[in-house]
Order: structure tokens, then sequence, then C-alpha cells
């Protein structure tokens, strides 16, 4: 049997509210610290944390997001971002120059089906912006896009970006990786990167899971 | 409820499978069984199976159901045509709308809804072997799906029969005897701070009598609530 790290589950009992602080996946109830989902534990120095093993993406101001464009509007497009909530990108955040949108068919610049990388503005409860006016922001060509849980994404990254980059090299794939559990892939071995991407999302809470990756990918 | 019979339902303090009167039936739990849905668990309580599915929190149309501040939870229990002898006439009934109400109200205090404004979380239970406590049985399951699909929860749910025969206080009332007993509680809570959230009454019991009925039901509650536990980690490889 495989080694597997400590779960909890929604409504178990952490630690007292008096020692440690509430961090994000708990809630304070009578002086305790309280878990809402099911997941990890995560215990820093201040901090009580749960990373929940599922769910949907919450958008959140400067993550980068993997969407699909599915509507052009008259001065900007609409973007499913995997989350509860459409996107909306406006005309002047994806496009750098000036652009007349009554003489011009901006569906030249991104039209439905487009998939683009792109960086989160503004959110205000349901209303989700989106910018592309960031240096990584692209439109993403060719590749093939999968989805992950989204709280599982820093598990696929690893620490400093080594699971991701040991995927990349032995693969010698491109690996774009969304905030909100979006991937895309492209390059030569995109069949073998994908098996490991989703390895990495089933058993995310497995202990010593690089070592397994590193084995499917060198076999 | 309702239909009366001559034969004795509990004879020598045994009731018809022969349990004791405050003994539960088997139960079994299991996770993740709609590969489709965000969530989804299967819940069997001696011949009762339900199932039930997770999906969202998602984008919610048409849009004036929207709640500007708060996500809101749609509930539908359905009884499969096939659970029953005689065949259940596909669609909603008077009964099952009730329930899906019900139920509904039952899940709602334990859930963070106002973590996603506008959006819509959909909970679907089956039922598709019916033999007594179904909507405890979909409760149950419909609990367990929410915390498999990450929707954050103050508490799970759990969900427990009860009722009156032959003058006996009992739990987890089986098929026949829900037909014949002379009262029908079931209850759902939440288990660590004992919230009631599901409370029906169907027959006539005096006061004293509830209470007792309540007080057993949360001590065999706690039961369901180790299962359920058991069921969440054992998915994970615990």
């Amino acid at each position: 049997m495989e080694e597997v790290r400590e779960i909890v589950i929604p409504g178990e009992l952490l630690g007292d509210a008096k020692e440690k602080r509430a961090g994000y996946g708990t809630f304070i109830e009578d002086g305790k610290i309280i878990s809402k989902f099911l997941g990890l534990p995560k215990d820093s120095n201040d901090y009580l944390s749960v990373i929940p093993l599922s769910g949907v993406y919450i958008p959140r101001k400067e993550d980068k997001v993997i969407g699909f464009i599915t509507d052009v509007e008259k001065a900007g497009w609409l973007v499913d971002i995997n989350s509860p909530w459409q996107a909306f990108l406006p005309l002047s955040e994806g496009v750098d120059e000036f652009i007349d949108f009554k003489r011009t068919d901006i569906s030249q610049f991104f039209d439905a089906g487009d998939v683009i990388y792109a960086q989160v503005g503004d959110t205000k409860r349901g209303d989700v912006q989106l910018t592309m006016r960031t240096p990584v922001a692209r439109k993403l060509k060719g590749g093939v896009t999968i989805k992950i849980t989204p709280s599982k994404v820093p598990r696929l990254i690893g620490k400093e970006g080594s699971m991701i980059n040991t995927v990349k090299e032995k693969t010698g794939t491109i690996i774009r990786v969304g905030q909100n559990g979006v991937v895309w892939v492209s390059g030569e071995k995109i069949e073998k990167a994908i098996k490991a991407i989703k390895m990495i999302d089933e058993k995310a809470h497995i202990i010593g899971l690089t070592d397994e990756i590193t084995k499917l990918l060198s076999d | 409820m309702g239909m009366k019979t001559d034969k004795k339902l509990i004879v020598n303090g045994k009731r018809l499978d022969g349990r004791k009167p405050n003994e539960m039936r088997e139960i079994e739990m299991k996770i993740g069984v709609i590969p489709n849905a965000n969530g989804s668990a299967q819940v069997r309580f001696g011949k009762t199976v339900a199932i039930a599915g997770v999906y969202g929190p998602r984008a919610l149309f048409p849009k004036h159901r929207q709640k500007a501040d708060t996500a809101i939870i749609r509930c539908r229990y359905n009884m499969a045509p096939f659970s029953v002898d005689d065949r259940a006439y596909p669609g909603p009934s008077r009964r099952s709308i009730e329930i899906s109400k019900v139920t509904r109200l039952a899940l709602e205090p334990s859930l963070f809804l106002e973590e996603y404004p506008e959006a819509v979380v959909d909970v679907y239970i089956e039922i598709l072997q019916a033999d007594g406590s179904t909507r405890v049985t979909g409760i149950n399951a419909a609990s367990l799906a929410l915390a498999d699909a990450g929707v954050p929860m103050r508490d799970l749910i759990v969900a427990v029969s009860g009722g009156k025969i032959d003058d006996t206080i009992v739990l987890d009332l089986c098929g026949k005897e829900d037909n014949y007993s002379e009262a029908d509680v079931p209850i759902a809570f939440m288990p660590r701070k004992k919230i009631i959230t599901l409370l029906q009454m169907d027959g006539q019991l005096t006061s004293k009598e509830i209470k007792t009925i309540i007080k057993e039901q949360i001590k065999a509650g706690e039961k369901i609530y180790e299962k359920q536990k058991e069921a969440l980690n054992k998915k994970y490889g615990k």
C-alpha cells in the first residue's frame, strides 16, 4: 500500500484559535479552528489551513489562467475559465494598439474556440475581468488542453517548478499550467506527458510522488 | 404508515428481519461512483440503495434565479421506476417534490454558499432500491457527495429514521415496518454540534416518546458518522 498523507474531513477539529490563526479552507467556531473541506491539513508556523482535494476554481486577482473564448462581444470577449463564473476580456485589455471597434471586426484578434493564457484582473462577486497586458499572456496555438483539479495545480508545478520541469524535460513538451486547472500541452510526446499529469492529479496525496513520476517517464 | 395488519411486527423483542429495536441495518458507503459528477456517493441501508451526484458550484441560468450575494442549492429526489414492487410512475410526484424540498432544507445549513455568489449547487438523489427510510439514505448520500465535490461545509450531515411499531420505539425502519408503523420520524443533524436540520413526524407520538426517539437517533447517528468518515478516508487510500 502506498504511503498517504493525513486527511481531514469537513467539520473536523484542527486546533485552538488562540494558538494559531485560521488559514484557507478553515473557519472558526467557538474558539476552535475547523476544516471546511475534505483535504490535506497544513500546519505552518502561524496558520492552520486545509488544501481541498476537489472543488471548483475561484478566480483571484493576478492568477494566470487558461481560458477558452466562447463568444465575441461588441467590445470584448467572453471567456470560459473553468469556474462557476464567466470571465470577460475587454478589447482594451486584449489588444495593445488602439482599435476602433465600430470599424473593425474584433474576431480577427480572438475568435470563439481560441485558447488564451491570460491574467485575472479585477474580480468582483461573480464578475471576472481578464487582461492580456502582461508579458506571459498569449494565444495558445495548437496543442492539447486537459483539465485537472484546480486545488492540485501547486502539486503539479512542484517546489519552484520541479515537478513540471521534470515532465517537460523527459517528454520534450511545452506545458502551460493555468491556476484554474486547465493544462495546455504541446510538443513531441504529448500522450506520455498527459499520462503523467493525470497521474499527479489522481495521486496528489501520496508521499514520494516525484519518484513515481520520474519512474513513469523514464520507461 | 397508515396500513393496518393483524400480524405482530415484533416477536420476542425481535423485528421482522431479526433486528433488535434499536439496531440499524447493514450500512455500506461508496464515494466517487459517478465519474462525470463533481462529487458522488452511494449509500446502502439494508435493501435501500440511494445514489447522489453533486454538480457545481456552477453557473445558474435563467439569470433571474441568481442570487447576487449567495449560491443557491437545487435538490432533486427521484425514485427509479424499478425501485419498488409496483412500478413507480416516472417523473416528479407530490411525494418526491416534498422530499426534494426537505432534503434541500436539511443540507443548506451546513454549506458555505455565500462563497459562490450567483452560482448553483445541484444535488441529484436517485433511489435505486426502496425498502423504507429512503429520504435519510438519500440525505446521507448527498452529504458525502457534497464533501467529495469540495463544496465548503460546516459539518457532514447524518440522517437516521425512527418510529414506533407495536408500541415499541425502533430505529431504521424497513419497508414493511414503515407501512404498518404507528409513527415515523426521520431526522437529520450535524454531528459536531448536534444541530437538527430535518425533523418530520408522521403519525402520533407523545412528547415523551419523541424525545426518546430523537435521543436514540442521535446515538445511532454517531455510528453512521464514523462510517461516513471511514468512507471518505477510504477514497484516498487510508
